[in-house]
């Protein structure tokens, strides 16, 4: 048996604690724009924002769910939990030139390099064409194990991981709260999140993984990893260097914000509250 | 089978002859409307129908055309006889293998992939739950399909509606695939009726594809309260509850007098006051209960996009700008410490 080889793909995304509003603000001004990729990633250009309002700049970040697949990735080197070790932990972006600085990030985490397979701003990718960009790349590589985030938090399709399964043909373990490795280096034991509790299933090697947000805590990277991971190297291939095509299945016709909800004001007590969930028939 | 298929495609055939002598958009919709297929999966758990799992065939009626069930997993009878029942259903499909049981997408996506092809079927329609997410995008990528994932609308039979960014954009998708598949938001789709049907009941084929994952144990939280999920009532606490023992005797009584489920922000889960499989919000479920009521959470957007859809939301904080409060019809500022106790007693009487 040989060393593990694993990839990690990453997602540039608008930060998490991005507010509600700013999300909002981008979806009005493509609207107005009447793009037609309303698919918003905060790229809007700057000048056609509307009132003058600059909504280019909204912070973007990893998505946190693949910080915990670099993590994990990183962790079974470090505790040496696959009996054979690892050798290459390889992240992967699709996404706008910007999407560097996230691969940057990962490597100052702990991957070894890093493949982009840039796109043009703006441009959003579809999981399907996602799963086969990595099917391509699993297979120029080598790897024996994708650890993917469960879901990226600006599409919330949650499909990626699954659909690289099924294109590979390979086991998959979904929502992955804990992962270990059997002695024999072939079984993987992996603990799901799922609807009422937990499951505990094992499957063979190569395989899919995705990550639940308790698999583990992130890491910060260090100043001196962080100077590091810039000698580290990013591979740029193009879709049609991989032999996939980027074209979309869905197309999509609006974006809009979801009906604001009105708080109703507060109540002065206990009694004040009662009466009023009787007033709207919630009790 | 077979013969009601060719039949209806004589007749699609006849309607499509005849809308050439005089074509009407509307004729051409309803002559759409009966080509349409939908394969609702219904999910089992050890020979019992799962309920929540009706929305799929709700969301199939939305759609129009005929409504197939599948179930399948180790002696399926009694759940296809009582998938039968559903109001709306035409046909189950049904296939008897203990392999199935576990719903492992390894062996389940073939099957269910081998079926949707036999079938014919232009919509397969599964809930958006830990089954369905796992299993419905190995199915779509085998057959080549990009799915659309937790809806919580249908426009028509190629135009779905689904929330992004945590629920803060609603996005219209129109998808160009022949197949659709679709994974429904439980909460914006109500279970079908489970009586006053009458489907016929088909075995389904077998691929018995190899199954490189086993199932080695399950750890689910046992409770006596509802189903978070499906519950007309939650209780929600936060990281205000301070410890799992003060979650336990300040939260759990509360439940117990509203008959409610217990849910819990992600804040609190972290810190271990309360389970995994309770959390409430983007990453965990998705509720929309007639009255959820919440003390010790400030209203993240995280957990906003898993409750805000809820009929009346009341919330006890000691933060009176706590954002929770922008979207609550009831908000209570104080200490939930003696609110809630007095909540619990007040509506015991």
């Amino acid at each position: 048996m040989s060393a593990l080889r694993i990839l990690v793909p990453v997602k540039r995304v608008i930060d998490y604690a991005a507010s509600s509003s700013s999300i909002a603000l981008i979806s009005h001004s493509k609207r107005k724009q009447q793009s037609n990729t309303p698919c918003f990633t905060g790229q809007t250009p700057r000048q056609q924002s509307p009132n003058g309002r600059r909504n280019g700049g909204v912070k973007h970040s990893m998505n946190p769910f693949d910080e915990l697949s670099i993590e994990e990735s990183v962790r079974i080197r470090e505790k040496k939990s696959y009996p054979h070790g690892v050798s290459d932990i390889i992240a992967f972006t699709c996404g706008p030139p910007k999407s560097a600085d996230i691969l940057r990030t990962a490597m100052a985490m702990g991957a070894d390099r890093s493949i982009h397979v840039e796109t043009k701003d703006g441009d959003e990718i579809e999981p399907l064409s996602v799963a086969k960009l990595l099917r391509a790349v699993v297979d120029k590589e080598k790897v024996d194990l994708v650890v993917l985030g469960k879901q990226s938090i600006d599409d919330d399709a949650g499909q990626t991981g699954q659909m690289l399964a099924g294109l590979l043909g390979w086991a998959q373990a979904t929502q992955a709260s804990k992962v270990s490795f059997e002695g024999d280096g072939k079984g993987v034991v992996v603990e799901k999140e799922v609807d009422g509790g937990s499951e505990t299933t094992r499957s063979n090697l190569p395989m899919v993984v995705t990550a639940d947000l308790r698999l583990n805590e992130p890491r910060y990277a260090s100043l001196p990893n962080i100077m590091k991971a810039k000698k580290k190297k990013i591979e740029k291939i193009t879709a049609e260097e991989l032999g996939v095509d980027l074209g979309k299945r869905l197309k999509t016709l609006k974006v809009i914000e979801p009906p604001p909800r009105q708080g109703g004001g507060k109540v002065e007590d206990v009694d004040g509250m009662i009466s009023k969930l009787k007033e709207l028939g919630a009790i | 089978m077979i013969p009601r298929a060719s039949h209806s495609v004589l007749r699609q055939a006849r309607t499509q002859l005849r809308r050439r002598t005089g074509p009407t958009p509307v004729a051409s919709l309803s002559a759409l409307a009966r080509l349409l297929s939908s394969l609702a999966v219904l999910e089992q758990k050890n020979g019992k129908l799962n309920h929540g799992s009706l929305g799929a065939v709700t969301a199939a009626q939305m759609l129009g055309g005929s409504i197939i069930g599948f179930v399948a997993g180790g002696n399926i009878k009694a759940v296809a006889e009582e998938a039968a029942k559903v109001g709306g259903i035409e046909k189950i499909i049904a296939v008897d293998n203990a392999a199935y049981d576990k719903g492992l997408p390894e062996n389940y996506a073939p099957l269910l992939v081998e079926n949707i092809k036999k079938g014919g079927f232009t919509h397969i329609i599964a809930g958006h739950t830990a089954f369905g997410k796992s299993l419905m995008p190995r199915v779509a990528a085998l057959l080549d399909v990009q799915q659309i994932s937790d809806i919580t609308a249908i426009e028509d039979e190629k135009t779905f509606v689904r929330p992004v960014y945590a629920g803060n954009a609603i996005a219209t998708v129109e998808s160009s695939d022949d197949i659709k598949i679709i994974t429904i938001r439980g909460t914006a789709f109500a279970a079908a009726e489970a009586e006053g049907g009458s489907a016929s009941i088909e075995d389904g084929v077998d691929p018995k594809a190899e199954c490189t994952t086993e199932w080695v144990s399950e750890n689910l939280a046992k409770s006596d309260r509802p189903d978070l999920a499906t519950a007309g009532k939650v209780v929600s606490g936060g990281r205000g509850l301070k410890s799992k023992e003060d979650f336990d005797r300040i939260m759990l009584p509360l439940a117990d007098a509203l008959g409610a489920a217990v849910g819990a922000s992600r804040a609190a889960v972290d810190s271990g006051y309360a389970d995994n499989s309770l959390q409430v919000g983007q990453t965990g479920k998705v509720v929309a209960p007639q009255l959820y009521l919440c003390a010790g959470i400030s209203g993240a957007i995280q957990h906003l996009a898993g409750m805000k859809d809820s009929k009346v939301i009341a919330a006890i904080n000691k933060d009176a700008d706590a954002p929770i409060f922008q979207v609550a019809d009831i908000g209570l500022v104080g200490d939930l410490f003696d609110k809630v106790p007095e909540l619990t007693e007040k509506l015991k009487q």
